[in-house]
């Protein structure tokens, strides 16, 4: 109780500050806006529908590119785990992928498939894919050997030993994994959208480089905020339930 | 075979160790973890198996189990060569081995949920009942980490109990605790070998604790791991770790453990 009302307080210090500054005209209201400015290009967004579109626009690339990485990268980091020829080829494929930039595959992937969704989906794929395979791999390396012997001699064989033990015993290294991988498809994603216009749908990003196009700071601040709260929300809503349970279970703080 | 022989044929042993060799290649050397190692074990039989570090009492342990196989030699259990693991022989290892991912009702059930023809509802039941014979009914959905040491090795006896195996086997499983913790599960786990008639092959380098619980003691020398001698401990039970006759009888048997340490491995034996 106390934690959150020091947030409250010092983000409300802060918006006092800007609007202090604002004041001041130390800078050219066009470059500092005032934040009751912003406010009302955020009210007026939304009453209008453009930012409403615009985060399901891009939210639906990420969810989707997202979900596509955890389905393949979970079961091809459990093989890399297992097979030291998948290690080999797939294994030194992905950690050499993982190293690059995950926008550097914006022009690539405009080359490919153009402006359009695939574009969109297949840079947040690549951004996120490697680092969830790389981390489910290092999970179920260094799963206690004992676990498998344990239930080796209660009856489990193979698959359910795989899916029942070593999965699930490298869970906080895969959370982690994901939440990482999380982070690189948003990033690259958004630069993405800045860096060229989707054909296909206008999503945050799109409006961010209008604002610029616009000189209308007021746009570019706002939908920098925008940005903020749904990264600070998927971080509540995706993750803090999965680290609550490691927590809860592992007693132990992952990450 | 004469009709006296049929008639007086007795049923296999539990478990038969047929000259068992093992060896493991270390960069440095070749370790004779075991070297021709046979043993005979009844049903029924609560065998302690005593020696230094590197006498391969868990090695044989483990190739019992079927976590591991022999270079020569094999182990019938009722007859039968073992293959592999198998619920009938379970494991209980000096570290508890515990899931972390799953509560104490769930890590007890993993091996109830391997085993078919059991009811949901059914399996629950077995699995409270050895979480009550350990004593921990009211940590049912504790979280692992939330449990003592003495009580993480409860629940991984109650789990390996759950799936009512015939032979349990156990590696150091005690050696982890403090004296106290210890000196209660002696006591426990004399009374639930008593109540549920276990076949009990327990590794130990602690003497005492050998003379405790078993009804033989079994005495291996290292490099290369052979049976030096047997004792059979005749005192009754339950039987008090603390005891004086307990004291008479786990000195005769270190005695002998003494002349048979090499002196290269300085590690003792209590």
């Amino acid at each position: 109780m106390k934690r959150s009302l020091v947030v409250v307080v010092f983000f409300l210090l802060l918006g006092v500050g800007w609007e202090v500054l604002y004041r001041l005209k130390i800078w050219s209201p066009v470059l500092v806006p005032s934040p009751v400015t912003v406010g009302e290009y955020l009210i007026g967004a939304v009453r209008d529908g453009t930012m409403w579109q615009a985060t399901v626009v891009t939210m639906k690339r990420l969810l989707i590119g997202y979900l596509l990485s955890i389905v393949f990268g979970v079961p091809l980091g459990l093989l890399t785990a297992r097979f030291k020829f998948v290690e080999d080829t797939l294994g030194v494929l992905a950690l050499g992928l993982q190293t690059l930039p995950s926008v550097c595959w914006i022009p690539l992937a405009l080359l490919w498939y153009g402006q359009t969704e695939n574009a969109m989906l297949f840079v947040v794929v690549m951004g996120s894919l490697w680092s969830i395979l790389i981390a489910t791999d290092n999970g179920v390396r260094t799963v206690p050997p004992i676990y498998a012997r344990a239930a080796r001699t209660m009856g489990s064989k193979r698959m359910h030993t795989w899916i029942k033990v070593i999965l699930p015993a490298s869970l906080p290294f895969i959370v982690s994994g994901m939440k990482q991988g999380w982070g690189f498809a948003w990033r690259s994603l958004m630069g993405a959208e800045i860096y060229v216009t989707i054909l296909t749908g206008f999503g945050l990003g799109h409006l961010l480089h209008y604002g610029r196009e616009l000189n209308a700071m007021e746009q570019v601040i706002g939908v920098m905020l925008v940005i903020i709260v749904i990264g600070v929300l998927a971080d509540k809503i995706l993750f803090a339930p999965w680290e609550k349970f490691l927590y809860r279970r592992w007693g132990t703080a992952q990450n | 075979m004469t009709v006296a022989q049929e008639i007086t044929n007795v049923p296999p042993e539990k478990l038969t160790i047929e000259g068992v060799s093992k060896s493991f290649k270390t960069r440095r050397a070749t370790v004779h973890a075991l070297d021709k190692v046979s043993l005979q074990i009844h049903e029924g039989e609560f065998v302690c198996l005593v020696g230094q570090s590197g006498c391969g009492k868990s090695t044989l342990l483990n190739i019992i189990a079927g976590l591991e196989f022999p270079d020569e030699g094999r182990v019938l259990a009722d007859g039968q060569p073992v293959t592999g693991p198998g619920r009938e022989r379970m494991v209980m290892f000096q570290e508890h081995a515990l899931f972390p991912w799953l509560d104490v009702l769930d890590n007890v059930m993993f091996g109830l949920k391997l085993k078919p023809n059991l009811k949901r509802h059914e399996r629950r039941e077995v699995a409270q009942y050895y979480l009550k014979l350990v004593g921990l009914e009211k940590f049912t959905h504790a979280n692992v980490h939330e449990l003592s040491g003495g009580m993480k090795q409860r629940v991984a006896l109650a789990r390996a109990l759950a799936p009512n195996p015939r032979v349990l086997l156990m590696d150091e499983p005690f050696a982890a605790l403090d004296a106290m913790t210890r000196e209660q599960l002696y006591g426990d786990i004399q009374a639930i070998w008593a109540k549920r008639r276990k076949t009990i092959i327990f590794v130990t380098h602690n003497v005492r604790e050998a003379a405790c619980l078993g009804d033989r003691v079994v005495l291996f020398s290292p490099n290369p791991g052979r049976i030096q001698e047997q004792f059979v401990v005749d005192l009754p039970r339950p039987r008090d770790i603390n005891s004086v006759e307990l004291a008479r009888f786990s000195t005769e048997i270190r005695e002998a453990l003494k002349r048979y340490m090499k002196p290269e491995t300085t590690e003792s034996a209590e």
